[in-house]
């Protein structure tokens, strides 16, 4: 699955950065039905989280209500240079990583 | 003398007004874009806000990726498609002088993959379909659109002009009594906007997903009541042909953003 993310690539020591991370995914609710009457089973992400040099900074539960294709932004202090490791869980067994790296001086 | 003069007169007058009748003056056309709420242009400015782009990243691994029988990816003839790619879909829907008839860029990407990859077809608005258009008409962002230049498309121009001009379905609608003469209403809550197709394919936030011309097409037709044409139908290609040349000039935009 495709993501995108946007991590400044240089900040200094102290800034508040934005990250922003945009995820490939239906979120089908599991409300919805087919024209035969069958209910479409649920197909979403439930749980966001972001790790900063191995420390978790942020975690997001996610829910039925929210849209195709999630779009979640936050933001952290930047402290040292390092990885962020993104991780989407969900339904049917679906994970998707992604890194991005930053130079802190 | 009376009568020449009057059809000279008559004659003039026509030359003066290249514009059919309630079509938007040529100063006064507009993108889609320019109708919509700031948050959704900051989205569609924003590559990593765009979820557009999602399609785009899957399209340039399908464009490197080989599949048919003949094993060969669509970067094997076309190399890098940020060169080779650049401005053709500004000039789409094209003429086919194999078929004879023009094919717009959805119909163009199976063509070749059966011409030349004898690969099967892929799924009108099928995921992988929509990548790879919408990852070949990214290479025009920003470049004018071109469509229609060639001679013998003016048959098919015209036709999709009159489709975009006729009354159907049981609202009796024509295309043209909103987005000629009412785009600057609303309906509901919604802008009419003008019916410049710049950004497609492109990802509408009512359908929380990509979707091409043709879609929306069919979803106006619904919309006034009609049967609408089946995706690939000739009509819709003459609409598609028809609005892109409405649209001559205008800068690309795909993937846009919409409401």
């Amino acid at each position: 699955m495709a993501a995108l993310i946007n991590v400044p690539p240089k900040a200094k020591r102290g800034d508040v950065i934005e990250i922003k991370t945009l995820m490939s995914h239906i979120m089908e609710t599991g409300y919805r039905r087919t024209a035969a009457g069958d209910i479409v089973p649920r197909d979403i992400i439930t749980s966001f989280s972001c790790r900063y040099n191995g420390s978790e900074i942020f975690r997001a539960d996610l829910f039925p209500a929210i849209a195709a294709n999630p779009f979640i932004s936050f933001y952290t202090v930047a402290t040292d240079s390092g990885t962020f490791e993104f991780e989407w869980i969900g339904d049917r067994g679906f994970s998707a990583t992604a890194k991005a790296a930053i130079t802190v001086e | 003398m009376r009568l020449a003069g009057a059809i000279a007169m008559a004659v003039l007058l026509i030359a003066a007004l290249p514009l059919h009748a309630g079509e938007i003056p040529h100063d006064a056309r507009r993108s889609g874009t320019t109708f919509m709420a700031l948050a959704t242009r900051a989205m569609q400015d924003d590559d990593t806000a765009n979820p557009g782009m999602l399609w785009a990243l899957e399209g340039e691994e399908l464009w490197n990726k080989k599949d048919g029988v003949s094993d060969k990816a669509c970067s094997d003839c076309h190399g890098d498609a940020s060169t080779s790619m650049k401005g053709v879909a500004a000039r789409y829907p094209a003429f086919d002088r194999e078929l004879g008839r023009p094919v717009d860029l959805e119909q163009r990407i199976n063509l070749e993959r059966a011409r030349h990859q004898q690969a099967s077809s892929l799924a009108y608005e099928s995921r992988d379909l929509l990548a790879l258009t919408v990852f070949i008409a990214q290479q025009s962002r920003g470049m004018p659109i071109a469509a229609g230049s060639d001679e013998e498309l003016a048959p098919f121009v015209e036709r999709g002009h009159e489709l975009f001009m006729r009354r159907e379905g049981q609202l009796n609608l024509s295309c043209a009594n909103c987005h000629d003469d009412n785009w600057d209403k609303h309906l509901a809550g919604s802008a009419i906007t003008q019916a410049h197709p710049t950004g497609y394919p492109l990802y509408r936030l009512e359908w929380q997903s990509l979707g091409s011309l043709q879609r929306r097409l069919r979803g106006c037709i619904f919309g006034v009541r009609a049967q609408p044409y089946d995706f690939g139908a000739p009509e819709l290609i003459e609409l598609e042909l028809y609005l892109m040349t409405r649209a001559a000039g205008m800068a690309m935009e795909a993937p846009a953003v919409r409401p």
